[in-house]
This record gives structure tokens, C-alpha cells and sequence, in this order.
């Protein structure tokens, strides 16, 4: 690979660096050996998705005859038969209500108890956050055994709530991880200022702290929304009446069901991927900067 | 999986100023001396009913659904217990001595250990790269970011389903590399017992790329443009910034990533389940510890032999994690888990 973009080969003296650089206009090309390189990957991440997407377009028989072929001709009755059954909404709405639910309430609970660590001071504060850190040991996946256990001693097994409130305890220590340093950047004067102006710690936290450190909730609520829809483990555990499966369950439902109609399959699928794909697409540039303050470099 | 990224050095770090605006700079600090809260320790009753008020619901949740059940577990690993009524065939440490005499089990670890290392190797080098390539000024470049992130995106299942019927004998892949007429009739096994982990570390490789290229990109950002433009300055090359500035300073992000992608790891289910099926893990050779725990847990109502193997795979994730937390990320966390974050 070759580089042009970085490359200074006349060096610029000090004194024409301090006359400052040309205005920022349109960012330039790359070199050819770059996008090259960006082709092939994107060739290779896109290959799955695109194989599920246009499978969807063909029928059982030109997937049989060759695998790997383009759709001819296209069909589009696949996805008019998932789009119009009402198995794919009822998982789509219990998908939806699933990852709304653990996402407000993920968020709720999570920008309170960061506001007590960050802007608190008492005795166990240090204790608390260890506390929420401590989770980040304790995945789903190790505590999925006794966590079912619990749940169905709770009557929760075969309920919505039973995938919620363990996937709400579980994104809490993310989220708290995250939110911490953004409202221990408030600074103390717009606390002081409000408290001047009559403001209760609790008004403080309403009027100044929600808005200010909304681009942190921003990214924790899309990375908790993306986690929701896509989980599958808890699902799988707590939910085996068909009437409350989330999508992941359904499309492994369906692939059981119809495992011989492999482009029913198919349509299914990436007809269940847009959701994410789109949210994530929207924002994905808030979350890069969401998660700036929590790598250090 | 739980890819959600935790970084653990977060605390210390002071936001981009866009977080909150600037204007507040101008107070003098000896009226915010005067204004301030009173110290410590006298925390009025009030603060600590709002203390209550807003921690309390976060702490209850948590503790009733992470906590708990870590208990819960470690009590009902002691049992043999069906899961109909109390547990009452207290056995003792029968369930752990079986866990770790059992041949499958060992596989499954093996396996478990091999996937986080190769993991390691495979994705860490190619996400550096790719990094730095999506970090560079040029046009076109935040299209390709978001294809680039589309896998990670997409949930294990759908992945894994689409990936399931491309990867059998008679599948899209070899029916693709038939088509390009090279390598004759193709019939690779991919998901044969030969082949079986590589083709999961490629499968991971693929989706998980996207999430080590996010928050090395997110590392990136914080190096400042000054370090890249003073070596210009001083005539060195693209390749020999990138060893001498970006590799140093990107340390503390790929410390975490590896910590990240090794807990991951130690968590791996979804994907070799899906892919493989819940019957065929052993013999191909992908079994996880997770998939172990799920096969011999609740769904075949071995109800306290699974939650003895909770216990273990958690045992086995702390001691990692502690392990890798005291010799690697010491450095990076020093003040984060220890005083809760200061001020």
C-alpha cells in the first residue's frame, strides 16, 4: 500500500505551517491500492448477508440447481408470504416491545445510578460502582443455569418481563461503565448555577444532566437496543410458547419448520435484520464518538 | 454473546469537550469554593433519600438478576435435582467431580481456549490494519465504515442460519468455487471434523471484525493530530508513523479489545450452536464450554449437574479475567475498579 494522503514531500518550513493551511474543502481520494484493499473486504463481510438477501428473491429450485447463483428470475413472493403472515409481525411486535422495554429502562435506571456514582459523594460510593463493574465478570451466558431457575420461580418463564428484566440487569454495568465519565465532565459551576438559581439536586438532574450527557445515552441506547433484538440464549431459555418468541427464535422456528423450503428461510431472515441494521446505520457515527471517552488512548 | 463493548478505563478519561459546553469556565474558583456542597460524610437526609431514590431500582434489578443467581448457583451445585421441588440429594462436590473427569468436558475447555487464543491472533493484526485504513481522510470512507460494521450488526442467528446453508457439502460455497472453474469439482467438508474450527474462526473473524475495527477507531480519535504532523514534519514515512506513534498509543484500546474479545470467547455459544447444531458440537470438534452448559443444564432437566457447570465456567472466566486485569491491564485501569472513579 502506498500512501499519498500523509505524504509531505516538500517540507513545509515553520514559518509557512503558522500561515495555516488551505480551507477544508471535499476529502480527497485515497490511492487506488486503498480502495482495492476496502473492496475485498467489504466483498467478504457483504458476501453472507448478500447471499441470504438475494436467496430470498429465488426459489427452491434455482437454490438446489446452483447454490450460489444470482436470482432468475426474481421472485418475490417469499418475502410477500412472510411480509403478510402473521407469525412474522406477532415476533416482530414481542421483538420490538422486548428491545423498547429493556432499552428505556436500561437507560432510566442506568443514567440515575451513574449520576449518584458521578456527582455523589457518600460512604459506599466507591463500593457501588465496584458493584456495577463487578458485572462485567458476570455475562449472561455463565449465570443463564441459575438465572432460569429464579425466573421460573418468579413465574416469569413463558413472559416478555422474564427476558427484560435479566437483559435490563445485565446491560446496566455497560452502561453506568459509560455514563460515568460523561456526567463527571459536567462541570461543577452549571451545578452550582442551578443551585444559585433555586434548583434542587433532583431538578439539577432533570433540566441539566438529562440533556447534557444525551449523546452518552444516545450510544448506550443503541448498543442495548442492537444487544436486545439480536439475543438469543435468554430467548431460547425463557420462552418456549411460540405466541411470545422474539425474532432470533422465530427465524430458528421457522428453519426447523420449513428446513426443506430454503428460500422461505431465507426471506425471513434478512426481512428480520433490518431493524438493527438500520438503527446501527444512523448512528453509527455517534457511537464511535459515544465510545471515545471510554477507550483512553 | 455479549458484545457490547465494556471498556474498563473509562473513568479517568476527560470527554471531548462537545459533551458540555464551555461556558461555565469563567466562574472564578473561589466562589465555587464558597458555593460548593458541604464535605463528605454529612450527607443530610435528604441526599440520601435521593441517593435511594436513584440508585435503589438499578441495585435491586441487578442484584436480584446478576448477582443472585452467581448464589443461587453455587448452592444448587451441591444438589442432584430434577428441578421439581426443593433440591433435597445433597451430594457435595459429586457434580464438580464429574465435571472435570469428563472427557467432553475437557474438549469443550480445549476447544474454548484454542477459539480465545486464535481469536487473538486472527483478529487483532487484521483489525489494526483495517483501522487505520478506515481512519484515513479520504473520500468514501464513512460508506465503507458502515459496511465494514454490517456483520456485527447482524444477530448470531441470522448469521448463523444464512452461514448453516451455505457451508454443507452441496452448499453456496463450494457451489461458488466450482463456478469459478480453478479448483475443479469442489467438495470441501467445511463443517467436517477436520476443518470445523477454522471454518468457526473464520465465522468469527467475520462477524466480531467489525466491533475490534469500532473501538480501535474510537482509540484512534484520541491521539492527537499534532504527533502524525510534527513527524511529517521531521520526514518520516506513512508506515513508520504508524509503528512509532499509532501502535504506542493505541495500546491501551487493544489491551481492552483483547480483553474483551478473551471474555467473549470464554462466552462463545450462539454461533457454533446455530451453525453446528446442539448434537453435532462434540464430534466436529467446536464444542464450547458455553454449549457444554447449555446441553447438560436445564434443557435436559439436569438442573443441578448445569448449574455446577455454571460454576465452574464462571471460576474459569474470573480466574482469565483476573489474571489478565493484574498482568496486562494494570497499567490502564489503575484507579477505575479500585476507588470507583474520581472526581
Amino acid at each position: 500500500m502506498t500512501t499519498t494522503t500523509l505524504d509531505s514531500a516538500p517540507k513545509p518550513s515553520r514559518s509557512r505551517r503558522a500561515s495555516g493551511r488551505p480551507p477544508k474543502k471535499q476529502l480527497p481520494w485515497g490511492s487506488p491500492a486503498v480502495y482495492f484493499v476496502a473492496l475485498v473486504v467489504i466483498a467478504l463481510t457483504l458476501a453472507p448477508v448478500a447471499y441470504i438477501v438475494l436467496g430470498g428473491f429465488r426459489d427452491n429450485s434455482q437454490l438446489t440447481v446452483d447454490p450460489a447463483g444470482l436470482p432468475n428470475p426474481w421472485r418475490f413472493s417469499n418475502y410477500s408470504n412472510v411480509l403478510t403472515s402473521a407469525t412474522f409481525w406477532r415476533e416482530f411486535v414481542n421483538s420490538v416491545i422486548v428491545g423498547g422495554a429493556t432499552t428505556l429502562l436500561v437507560t432510566a435506571l442506568g443514567v440515575s445510578a451513574a449520576f449518584v456514582v458521578a456527582r455523589y459523594r457518600f460512604r459506599g460510593r466507591g463500593l457501588m460502582f465496584g458493584l456495577f463493574a463487578a458485572g462485567l465478570m458476570f455475562p449472561i451466558t455463565v449465570a443463564i443455569t441459575p438465572l432460569f431457575i429464579i425466573l421460573n420461580k418468579l413465574h416469569l418463564t413463558d413472559s416478555l418481563l422474564g427476558v427484560i428484566l435479566p437483559q435490563v440487569a445485565f446491560g446496566l454495568p455497560t452502561t453506568i461503565i459509560i455514563l460515568v465519565p460523561f456526567l463527571q465532565a459536567i462541570p461543577d459551576e452549571i451545578e452550582e448555577a442551578a443551585s444559585v438559581d433555586g434548583c434542587s439536586r433532583l431538578g439539577f438532574f432533570f433540566r441539566m444532566v438529562l440533556p447534557l450527557s444525551l449523546p452518552g445515552v444516545l450510544t448506550t441506547g443503541i448498543l442495548t437496543f442492537v444487544a436486545s433484538w439480536n439475543s438469543y440464549l435468554l430467548p431460547l431459555f425463557v420462552l418456549s410458547k411460540t405466541s411470545s418468541f422474539t425474532l432470533p427464535l422465530g427465524i430458528q422456528q421457522f428453519h426447523s419448520q420449513y428446513a426443506s423450503d430454503t428460500a422461505a428461510v431465507l426471506a425471513f431472515t434478512s426481512l428480520s435484520m433490518i431493524p438493527a441494521l438500520v438503527f446501527f446505520t444512523a448512528f453509527e457515527r455517534r457511537i464511535v464518538g459515544g465510545l471515545q471517552g471510554a477507550v483512553k488512548g | 454473546m455479549s458484545e457490547t463493548p465494556r471498556a474498563t478505563s473509562a473513568l479517568e478519561s476527560s470527554l471531548d469537550s462537545t459533551t458540555v459546553g464551555g461556558g461555565a469556565d469563567s466562574v472564578s474558583p473561589s466562589t465555587a469554593v464558597v458555593a460548593g456542597r458541604p464535605p463528605r460524610a454529612r450527607a443530610s437526609w435528604r441526599e440520601r433519600l435521593e441517593i435511594t431514590l436513584l440508585s435503589g431500582p438499578a441495585i435491586v434489578v441487578f442484584v436480584a438478576f446478576v448477582i443472585l443467581p452467581v448464589f443461587a448457583a453455587v448452592y444448587y451445585g451441591f444438589y442432584r435435582w430434577k428441578g421439581y421441588g426443593p433440591p433435597t440429594d445433597f451430594i457435595g462436590l459429586h457434580n464438580y467431580k464429574v465435571i472435570l473427569g469428563d472427557p467432553e468436558f475437557h474438549r469443550a475447555v480445549l476447544h474454548t481456549f484454542e477459539i480465545a487464543g486464535l481469536s487473538l491472533l486472527i483478529q487483532g493484526p487484521i483489525a489494526i490494519l483495517l483501522a487505520l485504513l478506515l481512519n484515513r481522510e479520504m473520500r468514501g470512507r464513512s460508506i465503507i465504515r458502515i459496511l465494514v460494521f454490517v456483520p456485527w450488526v447482524v444477530s448470531e442467528v441470522i448469521a448463523g442460519t444464512g452461514l448453516s446453508l451455505m457451508l454443507p457439502v452441496n452448499g453456496a460455497i463450494n457451489a461458488l468455487l466450482t463456478n469459478m472453474h480453478v479448483f475443479g469439482h469442489v467438495q470441501v467438508q467445511w463443517l467436517g471434523p477436520h476443518l470445523a474450527l477454522w471454518t468457526l474462526m473464520a465465522i468469527l473473524t467475520w462477524k466480531y471484525l467489525g466491533f475490534a475495527v469500532i473501538l480501535l477507531m474510537a482509540g484512534l480519535q484520541n491521539i492527537p493530530e499534532e504527533l502524525y504532523e510534527a513527524a511529517s514534519i521531521d520526514g518520516a514515512s506513512y508506515w513508520q508513523m504508524q509503528r512509532n506513534i499509532t501502535l504506542p498509543l493505541l495500546g491501551p484500546t487493544i489491551r481492552i479489545w483483547a480483553f474483551l474479545s478473551i471474555i467473549g470467547a470464554l462466552q462463545l455459544f450462539d454461533l457454533p450452536w446455530i451453525v453446528w447444531g446442539e448434537f453435532n458440537l462434540d464430534r466436529d470438534g467446536v464444542s464450547t464450554m458455553a454449549t457444554y452448559m447449555a446441553h447438560y443444564g436445564p434443557r435436559t432437566g439436569l438442573y443441578g449437574y448445569g448449574n455446577a457447570v455454571a460454576v465452574v465456567l464462571f471460576v474459569i472466566s474470573l480466574i482469565v479475567a483476573l489474571f489478565y486485569q493484574r498482568f496486562v491491564l494494570r497499567r490502564d485501569i489503575s484507579g477505575s475498579v479500585t476507588d470507583g472513579g474520581k472526581r
